[in-house]
């Protein structure tokens, strides 16, 4: 009798083998280019001291520990983000964490009401093709204009309103975020197939009812797809919401300020740190996905 | 039933038969033309039909003959561009508003991110029926269609021959007179198309329903119809009526009688005879 056992998984078959060898890939490149973006400095370095003969690994590890680098080593990323995260209060405006949530709350506000603008927008379009027709030229057209022209002007004539501080960044947000669920759910409301609106129309059922019933259904895919989209925009635009805010706080005010003292490791903590809140909300719209897709019958 | 057709010889006028009550389509008439990028086709012309309460009436004919589009100006989804019909006395659009028919689609055209029962209670919410009187129904047209049990499955599910039951279960649900059916086993395979047939026959005999069933297939057509109308193409038309008197009880061996073999010579003959073959 032969025992049954399960084939063992190979790891060339799992995900972690592919992902290690980009992680890998991607350190040797950005360690190789700290080499040689900060070389010139690291020269001069050598020459005001005098040091004429030095090593190849003197010279190698100069690279790696300068104050301001043109490209900071990777560990020199780790380890700011190690002291501005876990080494600080999170109240303190010296905490990344600090920063992050600044930043999040005006995203996470920007883009619910971009989200539930592009819907209502969407819902108007669908259900009025005077409102298609001249609607969707201009938010096309929004969207070519620079967001980082307009985004100061907004903060500056929201300023001289009394507005400040979370809504002026959250708008900004919302004008980046609304645009992909638009356009992403005029396509799902438009999504049911002439079958499904036929059966609809021999009950006779209200234009709310197919809405209700068959359209916001039909949408739920295409409506976290363009939720994913959108929340990385908004994100995108709280942190260009805070550059003209400078010292109010938040990412964007952590980059201007590494930007002004030449903190270059700061500046790419915080970019780590933004890559990771917006990892972070993606993932955390999928699983809501996942969950609302699966009570929705979704074949597994 | 009057079919006057110039041109046409094979006009039957028979007799209402006892057993069936007063009409409930007319047709007088008829015309649609539906207005193409390529010139304006002549979708149905001088559509005259009468069908009435109780009656198992198949149209049948090749592609493009407008036995669909029949079926679809009968259920107000389609608007005739001539003639005059009338559905249970009303027009069709006044007869869909007091939901007079339940139709059945070529595909189940089940929606997906509903359970069947759910399914089978759509219209029964968009017709404001009590939770408690779906409940109800749900089982019971269930049970009419042999699914009992499966209320809680999602679509995917199920075998395409049982979707297929589920459609015609949710089209039974609120009780329409009428049941329009639009190739509703086509793309079934024969196996599943016979059983279906079978149990649509019992089903009929149970609820009374006027039916209106649209097929190319001529055993299906036989077996199932009281009343067969031939159709022809290029203008899509009604060729001939042909009564087909098998009786109630039809068992699927009745299908090689010869009694049985005679009508489908006849929609045969019909169909050739309306150009169906050319």
């Amino acid at each position: 009798m032969t025992a049954v056992t399960a084939p063992r998984r190979r790891l060339t078959e799992g995900r972690a083998v592919p992902v290690a060898t980009m992680v890998l890939a991607i350190l040797v490149i950005w360690y190789a280019c700290t080499i040689w973006l900060n070389a010139r400095w690291q020269l001069q370095v050598f020459d005001r001291a005098g040091q004429a003969d030095w090593t190849i690994w003197q010279f190698v590890a100069g690279t790696f520990a300068q104050d301001r680098p043109v490209l900071p080593a990777p560990h020199q990323v780790l380890v700011e983000l190690w002291n501005s995260v876990a080494m600080q209060d999170v109240t303190s405006r010296r905490s990344l964490v600090y920063h992050a949530w600044i930043t999040l709350s005006a995203t996470l506000l920007g883009f619910v009401m971009g989200t539930v603008l592009g819907i209502a927008l969407a819902v108007l379009i669908v259900h009025n093709r005077a409102v298609d027709r001249s609607l969707m030229p201009w938010l096309i057209a929004s969207q070519t204009i620079p967001i980082l022209a307009i985004a100061p002007m907004i903060v500056v004539v929201l300023a001289s309103i009394g507005l400040t501080g979370l809504v002026p960044k959250s708008l900004i947000s919302t004008y980046l975020s609304f645009f992909p669920v638009v356009v992403g759910m005029v396509k799902g409301f438009r999504s049911p197939d002439a079958l499904q609106l036929d059966l609809m129309r021999t009950y006779h059922s209200s234009r709310g009812q197919v809405f209700g019933k068959l359209r916001w259904p039909s949408a739920m895919p295409y409506l976290f797809t363009s939720m994913k989209v959108g929340v990385a925009a908004s994100l995108v635009g709280a942190i260009v919401g805070e550059l003209p805010t400078g010292a109010a706080g938040g990412l964007g005010s952590r980059l201007l300020a590494g930007s002004y003292y030449g903190q270059t490791t700061q500046i790419w903590a915080a970019l780590f740190m933004a890559a990771a809140l917006s990892a972070t909300l993606i993932f955390v719209i999928g699983l809501v996905e996942r969950i609302v897709l699966k009570r929705m019958g979704v074949r597994p | 039933m009057n079919v006057a057709m110039p041109g046409h010889t094979t006009v039957k006028s028979d007799p209402v038969p006892a057993n069936f009550g007063k009409p409930v389509i007319e047709a007088r008439d008829l015309d649609l033309t539906f207005q193409t990028g390529d010139g304006p086709v002549h979708a149905l012309s001088k559509i005259n039909l009468t069908v009435r309460q109780g009656e198992f009436v198949s149209f049948i004919g090749p592609s493009g003959c407008g036995k669909t589009t029949l079926l679809r100006v009968i259920a107000d989804l389609e608007q005739p561009t001539g003639g005059a019909i009338s559905v249970n006395g009303l027009s069709p659009e006044a007869a869909r508003k007091a939901r007079a028919y339940g139709y059945v689609f070529q595909a189940p055209a089940l929606y997906p991110w509903r359970t069947i029962g759910k399914n089978i209670a759509l219209p029964l919410e968009v017709m404001g029926f009590s939770a408690a009187e779906r409940q109800t129904r749900i089982r019971d047209n269930l049970a009419l269609v042999d699914l009992a049990g499966f209320e809680n499955k999602f679509p995917w599910q199920l075998s395409g021959g049982m979707q297929q039951r589920a459609s015609i279960a949710r089209a039974l649900s609120f009780d329409p007179d009428m049941l329009l059916m639009d190739e509703p086993f086509g793309a079934l395979d024969e196996i599943v198309r016979d059983h279906l047939n079978e149990q649509l026959l019992k089903l009929w005999a149970k609820t009374q329903k006027t039916v209106v069933f649209v097929t190319h297939s001529i055993p299906e057509a036989v077996f199932l119809s009281t009343k067969i109308v031939v159709m022809s193409p290029r203008p899509g038309r009604i060729h001939e009526v042909i009564d087909c008197d098998l009786g109630t009880d039809r068992p699927l061996e009745i299908r090689e009688t010869p009694e049985f073999l005679a009508i489908a010579a006849r929609v045969r003959d019909g169909l050739r005879a309306g150009h169906s073959y050319d």
